[in-house]
């Protein structure tokens, strides 16, 4: 026995040492370099509950993806259906992602060869309905194409969005997937919340299109774009307003390029006149397509439309080569930056909203770390001085385990590179008065054994012996309840979950383990004749 | 020291009849007040948005409400929040800043030009949608009855059903005195609500555990005395420890509860109370619950 009491202690002295190393980097700043070569650097975080920062969960629209991939597809259709030369179809969007095509009877079996060799990603919605002699085709894309769709959707607007952010510039931001459709964001420290999301929630689906002058636009607007057409509106920049938004154009509703082909936006200054614009840089085919544009266009206005708010639409003086273009509207330096970065980093695939959104101030958290930390002191001590009051040395042991439960708790936590939040804390205050259970536990027993006459020695045997598996099924419990709680919570829920589940176990480590090497010791010296309790 | 000298025997178990109708009337008040009044939901639930204030100075609610005017964001609903004299405030707004573009400029704006950029800060501003609402106080409601359910199935596996069946119940009582507490006490329900009730499952059951140890061990020894007997002097061996190892909690909370600040004092009171309700429930609803459990089958 003296051998294993030895040989437990050593362990907990390398447990105790190991725990210690781990928790330098948190409250050691800044590290030697000598440390950081070769021992852990990871420290406890702060969660943005108590860091201050910006908490958001985007929606992905996917819906809108699919629409989009759906309305291109009608319009491939229309186009391989005229270059193949069948006349008197028409092709129509209906519910949101069905196409139909209706077709003359005699025409049906060419559609549907069509059909079958170049749209193979397209299932039939419907069965096809002949009546009057029209044929009827309902479309639709296939389960698989629309699960791929999804997917793609929200991982390209997780990779747009973390783009951006890289490029607005946050320290340890966390982007990732949630659920099935929806994007969580977290920016530490951030200070102009509003501008981030406006930055993060920008569709910025960039187009050219050609203004119909020959459209009158009143008449547009009243009865009606003409087939083709469609009516935009301008977009206000900070100094204009209202007369800017309501400046409408009509312009074709294909797009004659999009923002697929920048390469690079710069923010120019602003000149005499002229507010900032923003210079965009077109990649070599992008380049290209800009120059047959432009020389097949010259003196029509191009309109630059950003999001369906039409930027400006500059007349086309001459052909433009070099691939440059420019973005002008009255904005101000910073408007322009944050345009520059959101075309820079690309258009998302479907709009997103926000579907959650928490901020909190760098003051509230130092303020909540005070309160916590304050009743983590105040808390335990009362534990502390309860445990010595009540069962004398035997408290006295319990507390020396609580200690150590605490070191190791937040050792475990930093190695985990958990999260601090304000219910975590809650959870380390909490776990430090559900720690002594245990002790309570054995202690109880302990004095029920002496009572029936039993040598100090025999009852502390039999007091850790009996008292096992009413500590082992509480703990189980309790860390159950845990467990549940970390599949359910999100942000600060699950950092209380995780301090409850990690202190469960190191509350077991210490109160039963720990404590039993003190008594064992004392048995093998000898000194167990007495014990207070 | 001693709480409980050894052979303390209160007679528990006698008093089972009056316990189980004072608890029934109890449970079914906040049934009824559940459904009839309803929980004050925080945003995590109903969606909505709400600040946090502080202000360099002390104003009153009236003063506020004025300054901020009309949000456009449905009913607007302003409380003292904190410390006395720390000036904060909480602000309840029904709809979402998403719906209503930059809110939190809003409010920052009007408020300026009432009490000027230094006279207050805007400590906090949480947003949820009510979608999100929604799925959360289902997902809530749900891991609440999950919890409640896999300690039965616990205890049945580590001991019998009869006390699996007792420790549910229990915890369904326990559950509901702390809801009826939040709901007396005007507290908000949210996510940290949802993680007391959680603890408050996982930790109230373990009296429960520590007395069917108890009464597991006795059965084994002692084969003349019925029951009841059993029962009855189990709770009272435990006893001292079951007050123990739930006061060294309640301790902590209290601290917790008074010096924790605005933010945890709903989660603190939550646990506080149902930690209470549970060194009850195993004694006066538990217990019985399995006597009752074994009369019934008797019987039949």
């Amino acid at each position: 026995m003296r051998q294993s009491v030895l040989t437990r202690a050593i362990i907990f002295a390398i447990a105790i040492v190991a725990a210690i190393i781990y928790l330098v980097p948190t409250f050691v700043s800044p590290l030697p370099s000598w440390w950081s070569s070769f021992l852990p650097t990871d420290r406890i975080k702060l969660g943005l509950d108590l860091q201050g920062g910006s908490h958001l969960v985007l929606g992905v629209k996917v819906d809108k993806a699919i629409e989009n991939t759906v309305e291109r597809i009608r319009g491939d259709l229309i186009n391989v259906l005229r270059e193949k030369g069948v006349s008197g179809v028409s092709v129509e969007r209906v519910e949101g992602t069905q196409i139909q095509v209706k077709v003359a009877a005699t025409n049906a079996e060419r559609v549907r060869g069509i059909l079958k060799s170049d749209f193979g990603n397209l299932v039939e919605a419907k069965t096809p309905q002949t009546s009057g002699g029209i044929s009827e085709f309902y479309l639709t894309l296939s389960k698989e194409e629309l699960r791929s769709l999804r997917d793609y959707a929200v991982d390209q607007s997780l990779e747009t969005i973390r783009n951006r952010i890289d490029q607005f510039g946050v320290s340890e931001p966390i982007i990732q997937r949630e659920g099935q459709e929806n994007i969580l964001i977290q920016l530490p420290g951030i200070q102009d919340p509003e501008r981030a999301k406006e930055i993060i929630g920008k569709t910025a689906l960039l187009e050219f299109k050609l203004v119909d002058d020959t459209v009158n636009v009143e008449d547009a607007i009243k009865n009606g774009p003409p087939p083709g057409r469609q009516v935009l509106y301008g977009h206000a920049g900070k100094g204009e307003g209202l007369a800017a938004e309501k400046q409408a154009y009509v312009v074709e509703s294909r797009p004659l390029m999009t923002g697929e082909y920048i390469q690079d936006a710069r923010v120019r200054p602003a000149e005499q006149l002229h507010g900032a614009s923003v210079e965009l840089i077109l990649n070599a085919s992008g380049a290209r397509l800009f120059e047959q544009i432009t020389a097949a266009n010259v003196k029509r206005r191009l309109a630059i439309v950003l999001d369906n708010r039409v930027y400006s639409a500059p007349v086309i003086q001459e052909r433009i080569g070099g691939g440059r273009a420019s973005i002008t509207g009255s904005f101000d330096i910073k408007e322009a930056r944050d345009l520059s970065i959101v075309l820079r980093a690309g258009a998302l695939p479907a709009p997103v909203e926000i579907l959650e959104e928490r901020t909190v101030g760098p003051s509230l958290g130092s303020d909540s770390i005070r309160q916590g930390v304050i009743s983590f002191v105040v808390g335990s001590s009362l534990v502390i001085v309860f445990m010595i009051v009540y069962y004398r040395g035997a408290g006295a042991i319990a507390d020396v385990a609580l200690l150590f439960h605490i070191l190791f708790l937040l050792a475990i936590l930093a190695a985990l590179k958990a999260v601090l939040t304000m219910p975590g804390i809650a959870g380390i205050v909490l776990i430090a008065g559900m720690a002594v259970d245990a002790n309570v536990l054995i202690n109880e027993r302990i004095r029920e054994e002496l009572r029936a006459g039993r040598t100090p020695r025999s009852a502390i045997e039999a007091g850790f012996q009996h008292a096992m598996p009413a500590i082992i099924d509480t703990n189980v419990t309790t860390f159950l309840s845990g467990l549940i709680l970390f599949q359910f919570g999100t942000g600060p829920i699950k950092g209380f979950a995780v301090t409850l589940c990690v202190g469960i176990l190191t509350t077991v480590v210490t109160a039963v383990y720990m404590t039993r090497i003190y008594y064992d010791y004392r048995a093998v010296t000898g000194k167990l004749k007495q014990i207070s309790i | 020291m001693e709480l409980i000298k050894p052979g303390t025997k209160i007679p528990f178990t006698r008093y089972r009849y009056i316990a189980i109708a004072i608890s029934s009337v109890v449970n079914l008040l906040v049934l009824i007040l559940l459904f009839t009044k309803g929980p004050l939901l925080g945003v995590d639930f109903a969606g909505g948005t709400v600040a946090q204030l502080k202000f360099a100075k002390p104003v009153t609610i009236p003063e506020i409400r004025n300054a901020l005017g009309d949000l456009g964001a449905g009913d607007t609903v302003i409380q003292d929040f904190g410390q006395e004299g720390s000036n904060e405030f909480l602000v309840r707004l029904q709809r979402t800043s998403a719906q209503l573009g930059e809110l939190g400029e809003q409010i920052k704006a009007r408020l300026t030009k009432q009490f000027g950029s230094n006279g207050f800060e805007v400590r906090r501003i949480e947003s949820v949608g009510p979608k999100v609402g929604r799925e959360l106080r289902e997902k809530g409601a749900w891991s609440v009855i999950a919890a409640t359910i896999m300690m039965g199935v616990y205890i049945w596996l580590r001991f019998e059903l009869r006390f699996g069946l007792g420790a549910v119940i229990a915890l369904i009582h326990d559950v509901l005195v702390t809801i009826g507490a939040l709901l007396v006490a005007n507290y908000e329900f949210d996510l940290t609500i949802v993680a007391a009730l959680l603890t408050v499952v996982g930790f109230s059951v373990n009296d429960t555990v520590i007395v069917c140890d108890r009464v597991r061990d006795n059965l084994r020894k002692i084969k003349r005395d019925s029951l009841e007997s059993i029962i009855n002097m189990s709770i009272n061996e435990t006893l001292s420890r079951t007050i123990i190892t739930t006061g060294t909690a309640i301790l902590v909370l209290l601290a917790l509860f008074i010096l924790g600040g605005g933010v945890i004092r709903p989660f603190a009171f939550a646990l506080l109370v149902g930690f209470f309700s549970g060194v009850y429930s195993t004694i006066f609803i538990a217990s019985p619950v399995i006597l009752l459990w074994e009369k019934g089958r008797i019987r039949k």
